[in-house]
């Protein structure tokens, strides 16, 4: 299982990307993630699935996200989550 | 001559946006870029970004990555992210040694087996961007069979070269002409360096004339403008077309008539014009210029 | 009940009255006779200059409940509806309708008006930024009516809509009340859709920053239409009123579109000696003027007219001998205004002899071709430039059906996607111009064309241009976005989307 003990974050916040930032929680608190998306109406809840099964595939259980989207397709918000993921988890190595 | 590369666009690898919308504008290839273009501190981002828009967008053209060189800190890192999304080719910055193909041709060729993609599948092409690299271009050019092309990168060459920009490009002359002989001996293309001109269709056309008379098979390009205009000169003429076909027919013809002599338009056909006529007759097909418009 | 744009309609709306159905663009047959403003009388040597708006707000009668206008011509840079809508708050006078010929994205400074109850209700051609997001949610105490700018005239002439006092924004007047929109500070160009209010409103004031002695020429309103005149220190902000020239876009992605719309131009059947288009406003349709040129230049074909808002742009290509003629009912830069005021080949028209379809001839019954933009259109060709896909009112009606009504190739030009947004949808969310009237597609991905177009079609078949199926862009778009969730929509009706004949095609509901 990977845990997050430091804050890292990925994007940007230009038209089509999205800015990721994943956040320490306590362990068994879950993973809690906020949302912004000018299409939140018509993809928001896509936005969330593919953010939560990507976090559950990294063996991530419990992590806060905020998710600045700006119109980002689906193959960015993954690739995005990831960077960050491994920029969290790197640093920890470090550390 | 089954694929073109009249035109290899570059997209930079960290900019969603425009890796999306790459395939809109024509290029025969297009190139998503993790070296010049992409700051030191997201080349993490840049790859995984690049990797996942290969992996998840269906392309209408071949889909290169231009990975760092191997010797960076970033290379290798590149070609495990990206060989596992399946790109068409994996293009290499500043080669100078036919050894470096080799490493990256062997990672390529494991990377196929591991995810069952077929052998082979993942084509290579290298930039030659030293004095040293072009010594060595024909070595390079011929050093694995996946490799597909191989190309001047000419900001580089010409700072390695001690000299400046100028604008008739005398100073890029050897090393165009070498990288179509290397090429020609290779059997792959040859592709141009990138244009700085950008606001000029004139100037920009003038050099693409240039380089298509040197012998390349392409350029690398920066703006899908440039796009536009190299297609332009790369399209062969209704007419060039019509004539091709003609000499054609006429070698045709003579074969069934067993006749020893071959004129078409009252002009003596040999070897090299039969060549030339089957190479435009080839082109024309791709770009799917139809038996119609040749005949107007 | 569903009208024959297949939208399920009311038979009766609260606060629009029976609902007459769209039932195809030129089925429903209009009857009556026309409408004008009061019959008035003016005695020898009156004055009609007043000294303040507060005055000529007494001095038209201004009342609780009455409808007012005002003209969009000065766009973002319109300082009239402020200094009205103020002075008329100031006189506590309520539950007006406002009946502009459109709103622009400075119409903000209305929210306030709004919530004082100062405007209760709105009848215009789109609404923009908060006051389109106040229209949404249902905050007036009537739905909306969007009219296109032929259905707006129409309205007018019919009785439908009665303008009880028209405030009208002159960058030139003179002391008898005679207006042009050339000279002045604040010159704006044509005031074509101010004439229709000035023909029909009971009451017409101008309020100019540019008075002069009688009489001025050219005169584009007349003194016989006017009442009372103001003189103010400035009628708007000339920066904004209009641009130098309006400017090519860079955009590689519209310039793409722009090209291939032009290329549908060249191979449509329609390019040939005295053609006529019009094209819309924005950097991306000034993209398709280079192209047209371009290629008018190449294949030696001179063009008949251009119509409706006129640029710098087509302006120039008449300079240079390229087309004959300029109908102009909106100027859209200084470079316009310029050749308005000198070339006696740019005429200036009224919002009716542009579109109006009750008319014994409205221009865009000779157009060949419009170039028109969308903010989504569907696989049956429905176009809405009016609301967003999440409902929200952001656009306008503007001239795109009655363009697409009368012209005989309507081109769209949208790109396929507009952030994580697909733009060719299953069905758009409201429907402005019906698919019945528009022609082809084109966007960054491809080209589709009308099935009830199968001459186009085999004509483009045989150009260079990708022609595909609309449902084949529709798989494109959704393959990069995905299937977006539909947006829900309350029973709450806070739009009338009127068809330019005044049947209605469509409402805007109020989004949950």
């Amino acid at each position: 299982m990977a845990v997050i003990r430091r804050v890292a974050q990925a994007g940007t916040v230009e038209s089509s990307d999205i800015m990721i930032t994943l956040s320490p929680v306590e362990a068994g608190s879950g993973i809690e993630i906020e949302l912004e998306s000018p299409v939140l109406r018509q993809f928001g809840r896509q936005i969330r699935k593919v953010l939560e099964t990507a976090l559950q595939e990294a063996g991530v259980a419990a992590a806060k996200v905020y998710a600045n989207d700006k119109g980002a397709l689906d193959c960015t918000i993954r690739a995005r989550l990831k960077t960050a993921l491994n920029r969290a988890l790197e640093e920890e190595v470090k550390a | 001559m089954n694929r073109l590369r009249r035109t290899m666009m570059y997209v930079p690898g960290n900019n969603p946006g425009k890796l999306q919308s790459a395939g809109i504008y024509g290029a025969d290839s297009i190139i998503f870029d993790l070296e010049d273009a992409v700051a030191v501190t997201e080349k993490d981002a840049a790859r995984d970004l690049v990797a996942s828009a290969v992996r998840d967008i269906r392309y209408p053209c071949e889909v290169a990555v231009r990975i760092n060189h191997i010797s960076t800190p970033f290379g290798h890192d590149d070609l495990r992210c990206i060989l596992e999304a399946k790109p068409d080719m994996i293009r290499l910055p500043k080669a100078e040694y036919p050894e470096e193909i080799k490493v990256i041709a062997d990672l390529i060729g494991r990377a196929e087996a591991k995810y069952g993609y077929p052998a082979g599948s993942i084509k290579m092409m290298a930039s030659i961007e030293s004095a040293q690299g072009l010594v060595n271009a024909c070595a390079i050019a011929k050093a694995d069979p996946r490799m597909a092309a191989i190309a001047l990168g000419g900001e580089d060459f010409i700072a390695d070269l001690n000299t400046t920009r100028s604008a008739d490009g005398a100073e890029l002359a050897y090393a165009r002409s070498q990288i179509v002989v290397a090429a020609r001996v290779a059997k792959i293309h040859a592709i141009d360096s990138v244009s700085t001109i950008l606001n000029d269709d004139e100037a920009f056309l003038r050099e693409a004339r240039m380089i298509k008379q040197l012998g390349f098979d392409g350029k690398s390009c920066v703006h899908p403008r440039q796009v536009e205009l190299m297609h332009k000169v790369y399209t062969p003429t209704a007419k060039e077309v019509a004539q091709a076909r003609r000499i054609l027919d006429g070698i045709k013809l003579a074969l069934e008539r067993k006749s020893g002599v071959i004129a078409v338009d009252g002009k003596m056909v040999d070897g090299p014009i039969i060549t030339r006529a089957e190479r435009i007759i080839a082109y024309a097909a791709v770009v799917g210029m139809n038996k119609e418009d040749a005949d107007e | 009940m569903s009208n024959e744009a297949k939208r399920n309609l009311p038979d009766f709306i609260e606060g629009y009255g029976p609902v007459k159905p769209y039932r195809g663009p030129f089925a429903t047959a209009p009857s009556g006779r026309r409408s004008g403003g009061k019959i008035a009388l003016d005695v020898p040597h009156s004055e009609k200059l007043l000294r303040s708006i507060d005055q000529a707000i007494e001095a038209v009668g201004l009342q609780d409940g009455m409808t007012i206008s005002f003209h969009h011509h000065f766009r973002s840079g319109d300082h009239v509806p402020g200094l009205v809508l103020a002075a008329i708050a100031r006189k506590g006078i309520r539950n007006l309708t406002l009946a502009p010929s459109s709103l622009h994205e400075n119409s903000d400074i209305l929210i306030p008006l709004l919530e004082q109850g100062v405007v209760t209700a709105i009848q215009t051609s789109g609404g923009r930024g908060e006051v389109g997001r106040y229209i949404t949610h249902g905050r007036l105490a009537k739905p909306t009516i969007f009219r296109s700018h032929g259905g707006r005239p129409r309205a007018l002439a019919s009785g439908e809509l009665v303008v009880d006092v028209a405030f009208l924004g002159a960058p030139t007047c003179d002391i008898y009340g005679n207006i042009n929109g050339v000279h002045g500070k604040s010159a704006c160009g044509s005031l074509g859709y101010a004439m229709v209010d000035a023909a029909h409103a009971d009451k017409v004031v101008a309020i100019t920053d540019n008075l002069v002695q009688q009489p001025i020429f050219p005169i584009s309103i007349p003194q016989d239409q006017v009442d009372f005149i103001v003189e103010v220190d400035s009628i708007g902000d000339p920066a904004k009123i209009a641009t130098k020239v309006l400017r090519f876009t860079t955009d590689p992605r519209e310039l793409l579109i722009a090209q291939r719309a032009a290329a549908v131009m060249e191979h449509s059947g329609l390019f040939q000696d005295g053609f006529s288009f019009q094209l819309g406003g924005g950097g991306a349709s000034m993209a398709v003027a280079r192209y047209i040129k371009e290629k008018m230049l190449a294949h030696k074909i001179s063009g008949g007219f251009g119509l409706g808002g006129i640029g710098g742009v087509f302006a120039q290509m008449m300079e240079e001998g390229l087309f004959r003629m300029a109908f102009d009912a909106q100027s859209f830069d200084l470079a316009a205004v310029e050749s308005l005021k000198k070339n006696p080949n740019h005429l200036e028209i009224s919002a009716s002899q542009y579109a109006n379809p009750h008319t014994k001839g409205p221009l865009v019954n000779r157009l060949d071709m419009v170039f028109l933009g969308a903010t989504e259109v569907d696989v049956d060709f429905n176009v809405n430039g009016l609301t967003d896909s999440n409902g929200m009112v952001m656009g306008a009606s503007g001239g795109q059906s009655d363009t697409a009504a009368g012209a005989k190739l309507t081109v769209v030009c949208a790109p396929l996607l507009r952030g994580r947004l697909p733009i060719v949808r299953e069905r758009v969310h409201t429907v402005v111009t019906p698919g019945e009237t528009v022609d082809v597609i084109v966007t960054d991905y491809g080209v589709a064309v009308n099935p009830r177009r199968q001459d186009i079609l085999a004509r483009l078949k045989d150009s260079p241009l990708e022609v595909m199926a609309i449902e084949d862009l529709q798989r494109k778009a959704l393959e990069l976005t995905g299937v977006p969730d539909s947006v829900p929509v309350s029973d709450k009706i806070v739009g009338v989307v009127e068809y330019r004949d005044g049947t209605v095609i469509d409402v805007i509901r109020r989004p949950e």
